[in-house]
């Protein structure tokens, strides 16, 4: 019993799953479902589409080298049974895969962070080259401070009808 | 036997078929198609294709036929002969020999022409040149057509001919026609030869097979001979000559004792010492046939004389042959193919000699004594009594009684299958595949190991120092949280003051603002007509606003408005009636003021960003209208000149578009099913 993975998409394909489609080159293709099978004939490249691994890793999306990755390593030569060495490995598994996870969280993180520094740097280049379009550069030097001046509304209105009450 | 087998000659076609065969072919493998607009090196090209590829068809065909028809020189004698008999070697020659010029000249025609063709420089003259050249090849084959059928008649006759093999064990009957020859081959042999009162009824060569001690024997029988000069003998008697003279083989030469062939026994011994140097070193047998009607016994005198003649030659064939002079009776013979009597002993007789002859041959060639000198089987004689037992090495012994050992004790130990049987049988007991695993601790025996966690294969895990690496793995980790903690602190040290924040919030709303402004003025910039900026209708252009905005940025306006104003022309109401009176004038000036400012408000403040829509009556001053009544009845005339327009949908006073009402291709052709009543 072997966990494969997706040609396509990368995903774990567990027993009683999926298609395999062996090419005339001898070439195995495994496909987790039906979608990554139909694109896979449809002869899609899974490093164009958006949602398979290959290209989140290749365009920087997740995590691409890592140390815990090189503790998977698919081995060809059976070894022999040892208890010991049994136990450990299923208690380093589960530790490597919490430190893998804690690995990505951070990485997106990091992607997710934002260019704050060079936000703050460039609306203060657009604060000081744009000011004259909402204070005028002589009021500026006057008053040098960057409070925006107020319109002034004439309430004339009210003075003609005051006229008119009077006559 | 294939080399004499003539069946797989491939037929001759006459002249004329192979005209057509060949064309036809030339037709159908080359392209056909050529226009006169191609390039001349095309048309050039495609005609030497047709010329070479009819040359080369020829040159095949003829090819086949020269080589399948046998050489005469290169076959056996025998056949040779046969075939010199049947078709005359020289015709037959010839007819090849005018194959192969055909050959030639139709070779040389093509080469001829494909060198003109080189040079041809029109489309005409290529395809002229072609038809010459193929024209002329025909002419070639028709003039060998004569060849070509003698060739056909020849092949199919050659098909028919028997197959002998010259080399094996073969008995050959000859005699006058009408003795019994055929008779004789078809009471022994599974041929069905003709058999009639006349004579030639055999008029050539038929092949019987017979076995005598588990050999085939081949029979062959041969058209009657008459006692003639040899120059005289005509074609069906020249085929048993030949056969006579050129097979190996046992001869069988009948004799009709009773005289029912209608040739005394003289004349048929006549025959026999005329042909008598044809049986040299061939055993001889003399077959008196016929004794139903005439007994041997009881022959006249001279005719027993002329047997007895007969006999001692054939005698001196067998002393010859270095048999021994014994039995009369292997070499003169009687039997009756009518009651079948004698006839197996004759066969047997015949075999009998035939295979003595052969196999003295052999021995007495060299082949057999090479052969022979390959089998032998040494057997060395006791020295003396001692007993030389086989010496088997010590080694050996011990193995084999270890060997001897293992097997009993195999019968001893307790085999799984006893202990399935033992436990309930092959359903209910499942043997334990784990009882002989070879382990570090044998605890560990029946331990089941997990292939699968948490979505990982175990195996790929697998690594005996896999706690260290986990170690150093985890010290990376602690490592790395700590810088990560370490970057989260740094502070960012230029924040704006939410005074700043205002002032771009502002900077970048009127940016937008422009820019949409912009993205309408450009998108309507086709239908919208561009008026210069003194015709302001929505009165964006103006003091007041100009004023204002220079306000907003902080400035002092009024220098400017003073400025705009004072260089501003003259409007309407300047020329106004009411500015005659002089009284009233401040008044009047500050009511005008105040009622034009009111207007000016209005209307500023509805030409701020949109654009309002007027009542449908409201008089605007430039247009010329008296009141709202004029105005009306003015919009309901122009209304009322554009209705008949619209109803026949036409755009204005100049459309005069006459449209299709009833295009053709609805309404008209057949539907491929159904009806065509609605359109």
């Amino acid at each position: 019993m072997r966990l494969e993975k997706c040609w396509f998409c990368s995903s774990t394909i567990y027993p009683g799953h999926g298609i395999q489609f062996v090419r005339n080159d001898a070439k195995i293709f495994r496909f987790c479902r039906s979608k990554c099978h139909k694109n896979f004939k449809m002869k899609r490249n899974p490093r164009k589409v958006k949602w398979t691994k290959a290209y989140r890793r290749l365009h920087g999306k997740d995590m691409t080298q890592d140390a815990t990755f090189e503790f998977e390593r698919k081995r060809n030569r059976p070894e022999r049974y040892d208890r010991n060495v049994t136990e450990n490995t299923l208690k380093a598994i589960k530790k490597i895969d919490k430190v893998r996870v804690d690995r990505e969280a951070r990485h997106h993180a990091k992607r997710m962070k934002g260019k704050k520094a060079q936000l703050q740097r460039e609306a203060a280049k657009e604060l000081e080259q744009s000011i004259h379009m909402v204070k005028a550069p002589a009021a500026l030097q006057q008053e040098p401070s960057l409070t925006l001046p107020k319109l002034k509304v004439k309430v004339s209105q009210q003075q003609t009808e005051d006229n008119r009450m009077e006559e | 036997m294939v080399q004499y087998n003539f069946k797989k000659i491939t037929v001759v076609p006459t002249g004329k078929d192979f005209i057509d065969i060949i064309l036809s072919r030339t037709q159908r493998r080359t392209p056909t198609q050529v226009h006169k607009g191609y390039a001349i090196s095309r048309l050039r090209q495609f005609y030497m294709r047709k010329v070479k590829f009819t040359q080369q068809n020829f040159h095949d065909k003829l090819s086949t036929i020269i080589e399948e028809f046998p050489r005469l020189d290169d076959i056996h004698p025998f056949y040779g002969d046969l075939l010199h008999v049947l078709y005359n070697k020289d015709h037959y020659k010839l007819a090849l020999g005018q194959i192969n010029t055909a050959r030639n000249l139709i070779g040389k025609i093509a080469k001829d022409y494909v060198k003109l063709l080189k040079y041809g420089d029109s489309l005409y003259r290529c395809k002229s040149l072609k038809v010459a050249a193929l024209g002329r090849m025909c002419t070639v084959i028709k003039r060998v057509s004569p060849s070509l059928a003698y060739l056909e008649q020849i092949r199919q006759h050659m098909a028919r001919l028997p197959s002998i093999d010259p080399n094996t064990r073969t008995i050959l009957i000859c005699g006058y026609p009408n003795v019994g020859k055929s008779s004789f081959i078809n009471k022994i042999t599974r041929a069905d030869v003709d058999v009639q009162p006349y004579a030639f009824t055999t008029k050539s060569l038929f092949v019987g097979h017979t076995d005598y001690k588990y050999l085939r024997y081949q029979v062959i029988d041969t058209p009657g001979i008459l006692d003639r000069p040899f120059e005289d003998r005509n074609i069906i008697e020249m085929c048993s000559i030949t056969a006579l003279a050129h097979l190996r083989a046992a001869v069988l030469f009948f004799l009709d004792i009773s005289g029912s062939c209608g040739y005394s026994i003289a004349q048929q011994a006549a025959l026999f010492h005329s042909i008598k140097s044809l049986f040299m070193n061939k055993p001889l047998i003399i077959v008196c046939n016929k004794t139903d009607l005439q007994p041997l016994e009881g022959i006249s005198e001279d005719d027993r004389k002329l047997v007895m003649e007969m006999k001692a030659e054939a005698m001196k064939t067998v002393i010859g042959q270095g048999g021994e002079p014994t039995d009369d009776n292997s070499v003169l013979l009687t039997m009756s193919t009518l009651t079948e009597e004698g006839v197996i002993s004759v066969k047997n007789a015949a075999c009998e000699r035939l295979l003595d002859q052969r196999v003295e041959l052999k021995m007495k060639s060299k082949k057999l004594n090479d052969c022979l000198n390959r089998f032998h089987v040494a057997m060395p004689k006791p020295r003396d009594q001692k007993e030389r037992p086989p010496c088997i090495p010590q080694a050996v012994l011990e193995a084999k009684a270890k060997k001897a050992e293992e097997t009993a004790e195999k019968e001893k130990r307790k085999l799984e299958r006893d202990l399935e049987n033992e436990n309930g049988g092959a359903g209910v007991y499942s043997a334990s595949l784990k009882k002989h695993y070879i382990l570090a601790d044998d605890e560990w025996k029946e331990d089941v190991m997990p292939e699968i966690l948490d979505g990982h294969n175990v195996y790929d895990f697998i690594d005996p120092d896999i706690l260290m690496r986990l170690e150093e793995l985890e010290r990376e980790e602690s490592a790395l949280q700590g810088l990560e903690a370490d970057d989260d602190f740094e502070m960012d040290g230029a924040e704006l003051t939410p005074e700043e924040k205002a002032a771009l919030a502002e900077i970048r709303k009127k940016k937008s603002l422009l820019i949409q402004q912009h993205r309408i003025k450009k998108s309507t910039a086709e239908s919208r007509p561009t008026v210069p900026r003194k015709f302001d209708k929505d009165k964006q252009f103006t003091a007041e606003r100009m004023g204002r905005q220079l306000s907003s940025l902080g400035l002092d306006p009024t220098m400017a408005i003073n400025r705009a104003r004072s260089k501003s022309r003259g409007r309407k109401r300047e020329r106004s009636p009411d500015r005659g009176v002089n009284d009233g004038l401040h008044s009047m000036e500050v009511d005008g003021d105040q009622q034009n400012k009111k207007l000016r408000l209005r209307s500023r403040s509805a030409s701020r960003s949109r654009s309002k829509s007027r009542p449908p009556g409201e008089v605007v001053p430039g247009e010329g209208f008296k009141d709202t009544a004029q105005k009306k009845k003015a919009i309901k005339m122009a209304k009322g000149s554009s209705k008949k327009r619209n109803k026949d949908a036409r755009r204005g006073e100049a459309d005069r578009v006459i449209p299709t009402l009833k295009p053709k291709h609805l309404f008209s052709g057949k539907r491929s099913t159904g009806k065509t009543d609605r359109r």
